[in-house]
């Protein structure tokens, strides 16, 4: 059985930027142990021989015109964004105190 | 009643005839929609104003004369995970709460041409991840079969919607069976065609090499109009197709099942089964081969381990995906206490805003793509998906289609499978390889389970870019079926009671 540990999760939650609860760390443990378990079957029959495949249908240089359309104004791009300012998305700090 | 019951074909007909009008048929059906909607929770959002306004404008400009697209005037609901300009768009999320798209889907933008009224937005899993409706955080959509059932998921608002006469025509979008699985619990058509028949533009996006938009109805014509209507190349979406598909409406109209080549998938019948699901399906089957179809068995080995490479690929793929909902550009914002950096925002918001299935798929999706772990896992997954790839391809050489249970139950009772995820996940055992493998598939209502009266669909496969055999199959085994009822499968229904 694959170990999921508390501290796994945390630092997957993390990662994630997803704050967890002790409750959530011990229920999400206990789940994804079980879920890992069953997903790890893949690799008894994934070989170095087998290709990977990314996309079912593969398709490569997806070009367009390099013409300028009509896009969102800045007011619509801003219209979702729970605070702005001058025309800008309005967020904390970026950096730590420390 | 009349009206609700209709077929969006016959609808059209009677459109273009001027024997009713839109706005006539559009208040019919809001009108029901008030009375089921707050006991079904199809909708999350009603658009009464906009309906209207857009049946009027269809109605004025039929009445100067003017040509008008085939569907024109016939309503439709759209899944909440498409964005609507001007309409609030949750993905039946709480991190979305409120948010109101500045632009609209491709697919919105091609239902507005072809001038069909939105009746409004569908209830679905949190971001489409789900089986049951039961992840929405705005509470699940109930079956109108059975009301303690699930109409599945995640399109269950679609699919119930449709199957209790609250639109004669849906949206849904295909992930792992998130249209297919719904259409077979509700008895409605659900089609995923091809990967990149449909754009994607404006979706919020799942697993965006699985993703695929579609249509849910009551029967195949419908289901191969509204495909005609929203399919095509679009710029916005690298994964587009190019190449036109042809017509699936004309594929309809086949009457001759004569010398097509069926193919049972062996891995996906017998065992796991529900008795009753296995009975109908192989009745059906026996149906077309009276009608002159040939069976054959065909085996795909691969597919035992399709669940286990989508729940990687799935969640690696929503987990990054989902990196957009980030409190800054759109969305809630939770702020926490004390010194707050865009971090400890941005890790509140997530906590608050997400339900617990979202944040295990995050969190097995971070850990699927972790260093030291991508290999065994996210790519192993990617190298079932081509062994899966050349299964089919090995099938469809003797076979034109393949078939097989939609699923392996019937409706299953709501609160039934919550707690147990993988118990959850295995309801797309059937469905998961076609999003793997990127070709269509279409369910078909095909009767009653004995056990419990309730809707089985079969599903049917193709390969990617011949979505056209999905509607000659799907519309002369719909006929014989009805034929052999006298009836159509939604007169099966229970009525309705919702007091």
């Amino acid at each position: 059985m694959t170990e999921i540990t508390p501290e796994l999760v945390r630092h997957l939650a993390g990662l994630a930027r997803i704050e967890v609860s002790e409750a959530e760390v011990a229920q999400f443990a206990s789940q994804l142990a079980l879920i890992v378990d069953s997903v790890a079957t893949v690799q008894a029959i994934a070989n170095d021989d087998i290709k990977a495949t990314s996309h079912p249908i593969a398709m490569s240089n997806v070009f367009r015109e390099d013409v300028v359309t009509p896009s969102l104004t800045q007011a619509q791009a801003l219209s979702g964004a729970p605070e702005s300012d001058s025309g800008r998305f309005k967020v904390s700090a970026i950096l730590d105190e420390e | 009643m009349s009206l609700l019951t209709k077929s969006a074909t016959e609808l059209a007909s009677m459109l273009a005839k001027k024997e009713i009008s839109s706005v006539e048929l559009t208040k019919a059906q809001l009108e029901n929609i008030d009375k089921l909607n707050p006991k079904i929770n199809s909708y999350l959002t009603v658009t009464h104003e906009l309906a209207l306004s857009q049946a009027q404008q269809v109605d004025d400009l039929r009445a100067k004369g003017e040509s008008l697209p085939a569907l024109a005037g016939v309503p439709i609901a759209v899944k909440d995970n498409l964005a609507t300009i001007g309409i609030a768009t949750t993905a039946g999320s709480k991190i979305l709460q409120g948010w109101v798209p500045p632009y609209d889907a491709t697919v919105v933008k091609k239902i507005i041409a072809n001038r069909m009224p939105i009746l409004g937005k569908t209830n679905l899993d949190e971001f489409a991840m789900g089986s049951s409706t039961e992840n929405s955080a705005y509470g699940p959509s109930l079956n109108p079969w059975d009301l303690t059932r699930t109409p599945g998921g995640s399109g269950g608002g679609s699919s119930s919607a449709v199957a209790s006469m609250q639109a004669p025509l849906a949206i849904g979008s295909d992930t792992g069976g998130s249209i297919r699985f719904p259409a077979a619990v509700t008895g409605t058509v659900g089609v995923k065609p091809t990967y990149g028949a449909v754009s994607r533009y404006g979706l919020i996006a799942l697993g965006s090499s699985l993703d695929q938009i579609g249509p849910v109805t009551r029967n195949v014509m419908d289901a191969a109009m509204l495909q005609d209507a929203i399919a095509g190349h679009d710029a916005m979406d690298a994964t587009s197709l190019p190449e036109s598909l042809g017509s699936m409406t004309e594929a309809a109209k086949n009457d001759s099942v004569k010398g097509l080549r069926i193919g049972i998938i062996k891995e996906l019948t017998g065992e796991g089964f529900q008795k009753g699901v296995s009975e109908k399906f192989n009745e059906a089957l026996e149906l077309l081969v009276a009608a002159g179809a040939e069976v054959v068995e065909v085996s795909c080995p691969s597919f035992q381990y399709s669940i286990a490479a989508y729940y990687l690929i799935q969640p690696a793929e929503a987990s990054s995906n989902l990196a957009r909902f980030d409190s800054v550009r759109f969305g809630l914002r939770v702020m926490p206490e004390g010194a707050a950096t865009v971090e400890k925002v941005m890790a509140a918001t997530r906590e608050a805003g997400f339900g617990p299935e979202v944040k295990r798929r995050i969190i097995l999706g971070t850990y699927a793509l972790s260093s030291g772990y991508y290999d065994a896992y996210y790519g192993s997954a990617q190298k079932v998906r081509t062994l899966i790839q050349a299964d089919l391809a090995r099938a469809f050489e003797k076979a034109d289609v393949l078939v097989s249970p939609t699923a392996p139950t019937t409706a299953f009772k709501l609160g039934e499978k919550q707690e147990d995820p993988l118990a959850m996940y295995l309801n797309d055992i059937a469905t998961i390889p076609a999003n793997l493998a990127g070709i269509p598939g279409m369910s078909l209502p095909v009767g009653l389970a004995k056990e419990d009266n309730l809707p089985v669909g079969a599903q049917f496969l193709a390969p990617a870019r011949e979505d056209a055999r999905l509607y000659k199959v799907g519309a002369v085994l719909e006929k014989i079926l009805e034929t052999k009822w006298s009836k159509k499968m939604m007169d099966f229904a229970p009525e309705l009671k919702v007091n």
